[in-house]
């Protein structure tokens, strides 16, 4: 039927692999030197062997994986998440050599990568973005109808800055007044240009984001997952449904989605981001990721739908095989992820052998991993050891699986970020679902006595 | 006599701080103690590496980019 090359590594390599052999598609495994001996590569029918251990040589290396894919007579490419999943020249690159690419059309990759191009996109599609200047501005003049809009605070950043250079915060009127002639004069003299752009800052949002799912014309949505418990940026535990959002504002925020992804002709699997504001019920979107992410299993729990599998479908040129109104939420999921990383050492990442591995099992209980038992860990790739998810009836239940399942997950032989999930899932604010993308930094400070593994009694 | 400079870590150790700057130190460059040397990566997070003592930097054993092992001589220092 063909043959799908897997064009990443670790814990998604795994999850690809499985979806295409129950496709009945043969696997071809691309691997670095230091990955000759990971499960993906045990689990293929063939691998090739592409480079030294870095990435930029291996894993990043177009030619590499083409020549792979010609050698092997592969007829596909799953790019997975990372690497070059986000790649619009791989995109290009693998069309023109003949293979299917398990991912949107590079045209689409291109419009919604860029931040600029996708919020135009958005707003053009009628999605709510961050509101803001809607372009460059240089006086008090210019700038009030716009705080007008936005409300405070507003965040007023150099149009020619970059990472997080000349950002200022206004909370009020009066402070804004006298921030904005500093910001541009700041402006003027570090980057020889004064012009500023405005945008509403979101304080204690929570990060949801959609699931669609398209072939090309149709496009349906898998509703939303709610990542807000996050650390520098990166997301620790993941959630669907969220527990935050209203009916309406489910039904709303999921919409606009499909109205976007339809818009751009979407195919394959993809995730719209958005903060999410409890006080007034707005959602703002950020961007797309045009790939599967990490914390798809959550979604695939409370829909029953296989995501990689349905994805591979559709960019193999089948139609999508479910309207709308089949798809149906059902119960709560959550997922945590296991990194090999030292909560007690300031998240220090450490790789080694795991000597001794008790995966968890059971009702509602899945682990997605690329650990086996006498693994080896490198050193040169990120630190996501696997994914524990679980499903139950509603919320509370799942958190409850959660624990019992934590419990029974023994990995030796590298630290793991297990203490960090024991401790969140017995918190009262996670019970609770009162969460922000802010929460986990603040919690991580107040608590960090609870991952030293020297839990004292409290008194 | 000279002494070694040893990686912390197992990763990948590179010489500048990003790419299009300039080595931290050359072969024969003085040395402070405390002064970062390079940097490794590992798991995608990155770690300075610091002279203990100070000296003149006779020569790196390792290219820039190369993976090592924890515990490898980086650089010899006198």
């Amino acid at each position: 039927m063909g043959k799908l090359l897997v064009a990443n590594r670790g814990e998604i390599a795994v999850r690809i692999i499985r979806a295409a052999r129950e496709l009945g598609l043969a696997t071809v495994q691309v691997h670095s030197t230091a990955d000759a001996g990971s499960l993906a590569v045990q689990l293929a029918d063939e691998a090739v062997e592409i480079g030294p251990p870095q990435a930029l040589k291996s894993y990043l290396k177009i030619e590499a994986i083409l020549e792979a894919a010609a050698a092997t007579g592969a007829t596909a490419v799953h790019p997975g998440y990372g690497f070059l999943a986000e790649n619009d020249r791989f995109a290009d690159a693998v069309e023109a050599a003949g293979l299917a690419w398990i991912g949107p059309a590079g045209a689409a990759i291109r419009l919604m990568g860029d931040k600029v191009s996708a919020r135009r996109a958005a707003q053009q599609a009628g999605v709510p973005t961050v509101p803001g200047s809607a372009g460059i501005v240089t006086s008090l003049a210019e700038a009030q109808p716009v705080v007008a809009e936005t409300g405070f605070p507003v965040m007023i950043k150099a149009a020619a800055g970059g990472g997080g250079r000349g950002i200022r915060i206004a909370r009020d009127g009066t402070e804004f007044e006298r921030l904005l002639p500093q910001a541009s004069a700041e402006a003027q003299a570090a980057f020889g240009d004064g012009g500023l752009y405005l945008e509403k800052v979101v304080e204690r949002a929570r990060h949801v984001e959609v699931q669609v799912l398209g072939d090309g014309e149709q496009v349906v949505h898998l509703f939303e997952r709610e990542c807000s418990i996050q650390r520098r940026r990166q997301k620790v535990w993941e959630e669907a449904p969220s527990p935050a959002l209203p009916p309406e504002v489910r039904k709303a925020l999921c919409s606009s989605a499909v109205a976007l992804a339809k818009a751009v002709r979407y195919r394959g699997a993809g995730t719209l981001e958005y903060l999410y504001d409890d006080a007034s019920r707005a959602f703002y979107f950020i961007e797309m990721n045009t790939r599967i992410q990490v914390e798809h299993p959550v979604t695939e729990m409370v829909t029953g739908i296989d995501l990689v599998r349905e994805q591979i479908r559709v960019c193999l040129g089948e139609r999508l095989r479910f309207a709308q109104a089949d798809i149906a939420l059902r119960g709560h999921a959550i997922e945590v992820r296991l990194n090999a990383e030292d909560p007690a050492r300031d998240f220090l990442p450490h790789p080694g052998t795991v000597t001794m591995l008790r995966v968890p099992g059971g009702p509602g209980t899945r682990f997605d991993t690329l650990l086996y038992q006498g693994c080896t860990i490198p050193p040169f790739y990120d630190s996501l050891l696997g994914k524990l998810i679980v499903h139950d009836e509603d919320r509370t239940a799942a958190i409850a699986r959660l624990e019992r399942a934590l419990g029974e997950l023994v990995i030796e032989g590298v630290p793991t970020t297990l203490a960090l999930h024991q401790a969140l899932a017995r918190d009262p604010e996670v019970r609770a679902g009162s969460l922000d993308t802010t929460w986990l930094e603040r919690w991580l400070e107040a608590n960090r006595n609870q991952l030293t593994g020297q839990e004292e009694v409290a008194g | 006599m000279a002494q070694e400079i040893l990686s912390p870590l197992p990763g990948t150790f590179y010489r500048k701080p990003a790419p299009d700057q300039p080595p931290y130190k050359n072969d024969g460059d003085a040395v402070e103690a405390g002064d970062v040397i390079g940097l490794i990566e590992v798991m995608k997070s990155f770690h300075e590496v610091k002279a203990e003592v100070a000296g003149t930097l006779q020569e790196f054993l390792v290219e820039n980019e190369e993976a090592v092992m924890a515990g490898q001589p980086l650089a010899t220092l006198a």
